[in-house]
């Protein structure tokens, strides 16, 4: 195509790729422990980072990850002491790590509300080359502990208190994946924008679970993808000349719509063809709804919690 | 300190939350090769206990020791299979049978290590002695209660423990589940395994248990031979030990 002629779109389609390659591959455990917004919670604090880099003139992308490492591990610590207030105090970090963001890079000097745009929003085609390698590598090293560690990370997010009787390391594998979220929110952050990073974790992951049935078939479809959205989303925004990052979410969340309503179909047509068969077999197998409704009321009281 | 054959020990457990006393002065041991139920009506803390017992919950007074190692440094986690009441809340994502059991290979292999033939092979067998070997390879999410409880105890099985603690593993368990599940156990004891588990109810798993304790409000109230079914005993845990045993055919209404 013809838009790749151009080299920044060239290093735009590569960092959308690995970007979207390994995003579902965290997404998945996170979605696993029912936690698929923490990837925005994480976004607002590094946010914060992004306004200090700024003002100290260092690589926004360094100060980005401390800043969300240090806001994940904080709400990994809230998470496993389990505690009520929780919720309120992720409330005060996500709107105090965003506040914080857009104060400090507001105060870091003129051109700051096209920076604000580009972290808000993405920016993938002012990425250099060195911006490039360090999204590759780090994304290379998110990918490599993710797929090493599938086992034990899998164990600790389906059942944590069987990884603990297990003898699992659980706190040192949650921090793990609180810092590679931290990690993977950052790089994400070029590709589709602070706002927009969960998206790219955890919509791949929603439309794959929809036609798999492990939790491995599902983070390889995921990761697939969540690849070839970015890819898509690239082309397409670079054709189209619209925004890159969310064109790369409005085609992921569009596979996601697809895969829904094929899936739905299927399910369906799977279960008429099923009660058809039923019926032919034997017509009366059903039984009165009456009597179904009837035990239920009587029994639920009955059982042992 | 001495060579002891207990492998679960609490000595006056006491477990608390905020200003609730669950369990005071809890002793229990667990001597290898022996097969415990634990007993008693809805919150009577047995529950409490094995978990304590398992470092799940904390101590608020007394101690614990495993295999006959304080359980503060207790690592050889190996040696226990945990199977715990049900299936945490479902995700989602799913995941299969052959999945969940594979993870009670962790234990053994540990967190770096890939799984190998014997992984395999033992998850295999996990399989075969819980009567799910053809369902390896379906979601989770499809079975039915009773067949969850199975994988998870599966699971356990996978690790090749000593000592299996069970988490009321017949509470709402269809009957082809609970016979399946007191064969698996049968094999299990009859391999010199340890086995300490809290039941509602004993039902096929009665032949098999060699000493029953029973709870109520927090303390043991009887140590010895499993009460007999009849409620004429004067011990207060008794009529729950054996509520309603027929009333629950299925998962049907529940699942």
């Amino acid at each position: 195509m013809s838009i790749f002629q151009y080299e920044f779109m060239i290093r735009a389609l590569i960092g959308a790729l690995v970007i979207g390659l390994a995003a579902p591959a965290l997404g998945i455990y996170l979605v696993q422990r029912r936690m698929s917004l923490i990837g925005d919670g994480v976004g607002h604090v590094a946010l914060t980072g992004v306004g200090v880099g700024l003002l100290l003139d260092r690589s926004p992308v360094l100060t980005a990850v401390i800043a969300a490492a240090v806001g994940a591990v904080a709400i990994e610590l809230l998470r496993e002491r389990g505690r009520t207030s929780g919720d309120m105090a992720l409330a005060l970090l996500f709107y105090g790590g965003i506040a914080g963001g857009v104060m400090l890079v507001g105060l870091a000097g003129d051109r700051s509300n096209a920076n604000l745009m580009a972290y808000l929003f993405g920016s993938l085609t002012t990425a250099s080359v060195e911006d490039l390698w360090v999204i590759v590598v780090l994304a290379a090293v998110v990918l490599t502990a993710m797929l090493l560690l599938r086992p034990a990370l899998f164990a600790i997010c389906h059942d944590e208190e069987y990884a603990r009787v297990s003898g699992l390391p659980v706190r040192t594998l949650n921090l793990l994946i609180a810092v590679t979220t931290a990690v993977t929110v950052t790089i994400a952050m070029r590709a589709v924008g602070l706002l927009l990073v969960s998206a790219l974790m955890v919509v791949p992951v929603a439309t794959a679970q929809q036609i798999t049935r492990g939790f491995r078939s599902t983070m390889a479809v995921a990761m697939i993808i969540g690849t070839a959205s970015a890819g898509g989303g690239v082309w397409l925004a670079g054709t189209a000349d619209t925004a890159m990052g969310a064109t790369i979410v409005i085609l992921a969340i569009a596979a996601f719509a697809a895969t829904a309503v094929g899936a739905g179909t299927w399910r369906l047509l799977r279960r008429r063809a099923g009660m058809l068969a039923v019926h032919r077999r034997q017509p009366r197998e059903v039984e009165p709804p009456e009597v179904v409704l009837d035990r239920p009321a009587e029994m639920v009281p009955e059982r042992p919690a | 300190m001495f060579v002891t054959t207990s492998v679960v020990q609490v000595s006056r457990g006491a477990v608390g939350y905020d200003n609730r006393t669950v369990l005071r002065s809890v002793d229990l041991t667990v001597t290898s090769g022996e097969v415990v139920a634990l007993l008693g009506a809805n919150g009577s803390g047995k529950s409490t206990l094995i978990r304590a017992a398992l470092g799940l919950v904390p101590l608020r007074g007394g101690s614990v020791h495993l295999f006959g190692v304080p359980a503060g440094r207790f690592r050889q986690w190996h040696r226990i299979g945990y199977v715990p009441q049900r299936l945490g809340a479902g995700s989602g994502v799913p995941a299969t049978v052959g999945e969940v059991v594979a993870s009670g290979r962790l234990a053994r292999r540990g967190v770096l290590r890939p799984p190998g033939a014997a992984d395999r092979t033992a998850v295999a067998a996990a399989l075969t002695a819980v009567g799910l070997a053809d369902r390896a390879r379906d979601p989770v999410a499809t079975l039915s209660g009773g067949q969850q409880q199975r994988t998870l105890i599966a699971r356990a099985l996978a690790g090749e423990p000593e000592l299996l603690v069970l988490d009321e593993p017949t509470a709402g368990v269809d009957a082809a589940s609970q016979e399946a599940f007191a064969r698996a156990l049968g094999a299990f004891v009859a391999g010199n395994g340890t086995v300490l588990l809290v039941a509602h109810e004993l039902g096929p798993l009665q032949p098999l248990i060699d000493r029953a304790v029973v709870l109520h409000h927090g303390e043991v109230v009887h140590d010895g031979p499993v009460p007999a079914p009849a409620g004429h005993h004067a011990d207060p845990g008794h009529d729950h030990v054996h509520p309603h045993a027929a009333v629950e055919p299925s998962r049907m209404w529940s699942a």
